[in-house]
C-alpha cells in the first residue's frame, strides 16, 4: 500500500495538488480574460482583480436582495459586472484610443484604486462569509483523498468557460471579427464591421470572465474588498509567462502554474508565495517571448 | 538661463522653509520628489513603464537601516550602501524585464518587486509586519548630530539637491539624448548604431540607485524602515506623482511628490483619511483623461503659447 511518498502522506500531497488545481483554474480563467481584453485594446486590465472581488460581492448581493441563490448569482453576477466594464469602456477608455497602451494601464490602476478603496470603505477589510450551495455539500473519498464536491465543481466550471471562449472565438462569426480585429482594426472596420462596439463588448467579456470567477471563488474564501489586489499580479506574472497570444497557451499556462505553487506548498513551503515569480524569472531567461507567445 | 534662475529661487525658498513648515514633513517630501525625479528618469525620459520601483525604495531603506543599526557604519555610507544595493537589484531585475516591451515591462516589474516584498515580508532582518524600528540617525561628516532636526533637514537638502542635480545632467547629457530618442522610435535608435538595451538597462539601474538614495535617506529620516515603502501601492504612487507633475519635464516629479505628500498629509488628519486610496485614484484617472502634460507639462504648454 502506498501511504508515503517521499516522507510525504499522500492525503497532504493530493489535497494540496487539488488546492493548486483549483487555484490553476482561477489564474486560467483570469489571465484568459486579460488576454482577450488586451486583443482588442491592447491595454493590460489593472482592474481586473478589482473585477473579480465585485463579482464576489455581486454574488453575496444577489442572493441577498434577489433570493436567486448561488445559481441565479453564477449568471447574474457577471452580466451585471459586465455590463458595468462594458460601460467603463465606452465612457472612459475609449477616450484614449491613439495615446499610448500605458496609459490604458494607469487609467485601470486608477480604477482599480477607486472601486477597492470605495469597498474598504464601505465593507471594512475583514471579508464575508459565503455558504456552499446545498447541492455542493460534503464530497467523495477517493481512497487517496478526500474530493469536496465543491471543489471539484470549481475546476469543472472553469474549464468548461474556458472551453466555451475558445470555441466562441474560433468556431463562430463574431468570434472571427474578434479575431480579425486583433489582426487589424482598421481592414476590419473598413469592411463595414462595427469596430468600437465590438471592442466595448470584447472589454464586457473580460471583465465578466473575471466576474465568473470572482463568483466561483465566493463559497471557498472570505470575501473581502482586497481579495483580488494581490491575486492580479500573480496573475500578470502567469501571463508573462504563457505570452497573451492564445486562450489555449493562457489555460494551460494557468493550470500548470497553480500545480507547481501546490507542489512547491508540500516540498518548499517558504517558497510557495514567490515560485510562480521564479519561474517567470527563468522564462523570461529561456524564452523571453514567453512559453505560448510569438513576439511581445 | 530662465530655468537656472528658477532653480536659485527654489533652492533659496528650501534654505528657509523649514523655519516656517514642520521639517520632517520637507524632509519626507524632499525624499519622494527625489523618488519621483529617479522614476522619471526611466519612465519620463526612456518611455519605460516600471511598476517595480517600491521594491528599491524600500529595499534600500531596510538595506541602510540595518547598516546603521547592526552594522553601525556611519550614516553617509549607510545611505551609499544602500543606495548602491538597490542599483544592483535594478541590474537584476531590469535584465529581466527589458527582454519585452511595452506593457509587459510593466507587468515584469510589478511581478518581481511582488517577489521582493513577500522576501521582505518573510525576513527576519527586516521585522516583518513591525518594520525595522529604532534606526539611529548618527553624526553627518563625523561631527554634526543629525538627532536636531533642523540639520537633519540640511543633510536631506544636500543629498537632495546633488541627487536632482546629476540626474538633471544625466537627462541632458548625450546618454539622456539617446535614450529620450529611443523612448521615441526604438527602431530608428538601433537602426543608427545604438545598443539599445544597453542604454536601457543603464538607465534603469540609474534610476534604481536614485530610488534606493531616497529610501536610504527617508529611513534615516523617520528612524524607521517597513514594508508600505515596499509595497505595489508605492510603486503606483511614484507613478502618479510624476504623471501629475509632468513626465519628462525636470522640475515635475518633485512638483508631483509635493502636491500628493501635501494632499495625503492634509486628508489623513481629516474626516476623509480613509479615504485617501480613492482620492489618489480618481487624480489617476483623471490625469490620464484630461491631463497627460501634468501640472508642469501644462505650464511650459502655456508659457510656449503666450510668449
Amino acid at each position: 500500500m502506498l501511504t508515503d511518498l517521499l516522507g510525504i502522506p499522500p492525503q497532504v500531497l493530493f489535497g494540496q495538488l487539488m488546492l493548486g488545481l483549483i487555484n490553476g483554474a482561477f489564474y486560467a480563467v483570469l489571465s484568459l480574460g486579460l488576454a482577450v481584453i488586451f486583443g482588442l485594446l491592447n491595454i493590460v486590465n489593472f482592474a481586473h482583480g478589482a473585477f473579480y472581488m465585485l463579482g464576489a460581492f455581486a454574488t453575496v448581493a444577489v442572493t441577498q436582495y434577489l433570493g436567486i441563490g448561488y445559481w441565479g448569482a453564477l449568471i447574474v453576477a457577471p452580466l451585471v459586472v459586465g455590463a458595468f466594464g462594458a460601460a467603463i469602456e465606452y465612457f472612459l477608455l475609449r477616450r484614449l484610443t491613439g495615446v499610448d497602451h500605458l496609459y490604458g494601464l494607469l487609467l485601470t490602476f486608477g480604477l482599480a484604486l477607486v472601486i477597492e478603496g470605495s469597498f474598504v470603505k464601505m465593507f471594512g477589510a475583514s471579508g464575508l462569509p459565503y455558504p456552499v450551495p446545498a447541492q455542493l455539500t460534503g464530497g467523495v473519498n477517493l481512497g487517496f483523498m478526500f474530493l469536496p464536491w465543491y471543489r471539484g465543481w470549481v475546476v469543472v466550471a472553469s474549464l468548461a468557460v474556458c472551453i466555451a471562449t475558445w470555441f466562441l472565438f474560433e468556431r463562430t462569426k463574431i468570434g472571427a471579427y474578434l479575431r480579425a480585429g486583433t489582426e487589424n482594426p482598421k481592414l476590419l472596420q473598413a469592411f463595414g464591421v462595427n469596430v468600437p462596439l465590438l471592442t466595448t463588448l470584447a472589454y464586457g467579456y473580460g471583465v465578466a470572465l473575471a466576474a465568473f470567477a470572482g463568483v466561483l471563488v465566493a463559497p471557498i474564501t472570505q470575501v473581502s474588498p482586497l481579495m483580488g489586489s494581490n491575486l492580479i499580479i500573480v496573475v500578470f506574472a502567469v501571463v508573462v509567462i504563457g505570452g497573451m497570444g492564445s486562450i489555449m497557451g493562457a489555460v494551460v499556462t494557468g493550470l500548470a502554474m497553480g500545480v507547481i505553487e501546490g507542489l512547491t506548498r508540500v516540498f518548499w513551503p517558504e517558497a510557495s508565495a514567490t515560485v510562480i515569480f521564479m519561474v517567470m524569472a527563468i522564462v523570461l531567461v529561456l524564452r523571453p517571448a514567453g512559453l505560448f507567445g510569438k513576439t511581445a | 538661463m530662465n530655468s537656472k534662475i528658477g532653480y536659485l529661487i527654489a533652492f533659496a525658498i528650501l534654505l528657509v522653509l523649514p523655519f516656517v513648515v514642520y521639517p520632517v514633513f520637507l524632509m519626507k517630501l524632499l525624499c519622494f520628489a527625489l523618488f519621483a525625479s529617479a522614476f522619471n528618469l526611466i519612465l519620463g525620459f526612456g518611455g519605460l513603464l516600471s511598476f517595480g520601483h517600491a521594491a528599491f525604495f524600500g529595499g534600500a531603506g531596510y538595506i541602510t537601516g540595518h547598516a546603521l543599526k547592526v552594522w553601525g557604519l556611519p550614516t553617509e555610507l549607510g545611505i551609499l550602501f544602500g543606495a548602491l544595493t538597490a542599483g544592483l537589484l535594478g541590474l537584476l531585475i531590469g535584465m529581466l524585464a527589458i527582454r519585452r516591451q511595452g506593457i509587459y515591462f510593466a507587468m515584469i516589474t510589478l511581478a518581481m518587486a511582488q517577489m521582493v516584498y513577500f522576501i521582505f515580508v518573510s525576513s527576519d532582518f527586516t521585522g516583518g509586519e513591525n518594520g525595522l524600528q529604532g534606526v539611529p540617525r548618527g553624526y553627518a561628516l563625523g561631527f554634526i548630530d543629525l538627532q536636531n532636526d533642523l540639520s537633519m533637514y540640511y543633510f536631506v537638502l544636500a543629498i537632495f539637491v546633488a541627487a536632482f542635480f546629476i540626474i538633471s545632467r544625466t537627462v541632458n547629457s548625450p546618454f539622456g539624448q539617446v535614450l529620450s530618442a529611443i523612448r521615441d522610435n526604438e527602431d530608428r535608435a538601433t537602426s543608427l548604431g545604438y545598443d539599445v538595451d544597453r542604454y536601457k538597462l543603464l538607465a534603469f539601474v540609474l534610476s534604481a540607485t536614485f530610488a534606493g538614495l531616497a529610501g536610504g535617506t527617508k529611513t534615516v529620516v523617520f528612524q524607521l524602515a517597513s514594508l508600505t515603502d515596499s509595497h505595489w501601492h508605492m510603486s503606483g504612487e511614484v507613478v502618479l506623482m510624476t504623471l501629475l507633475g509632468g513626465l519628462g519635464t525636470i522640475a515635475g516629479p518633485s512638483v508631483g511628490a509635493a502636491i500628493i505628500i501635501t494632499l495625503q498629509n492634509y486628508l489623513a488628519s481629516g474626516p476623509l483619511g480613509a479615504w485617501v486610496p480613492v482620492v489618489l485614484g480618481v487624480i489617476f484617472v483623471v490625469c490620464v483623461l484630461a491631463f497627460r502634460r501634468g501640472v508642469v507639462g501644462e505650464l511650459h504648454a502655456f508659457i510656449k503659447k503666450s510668449f
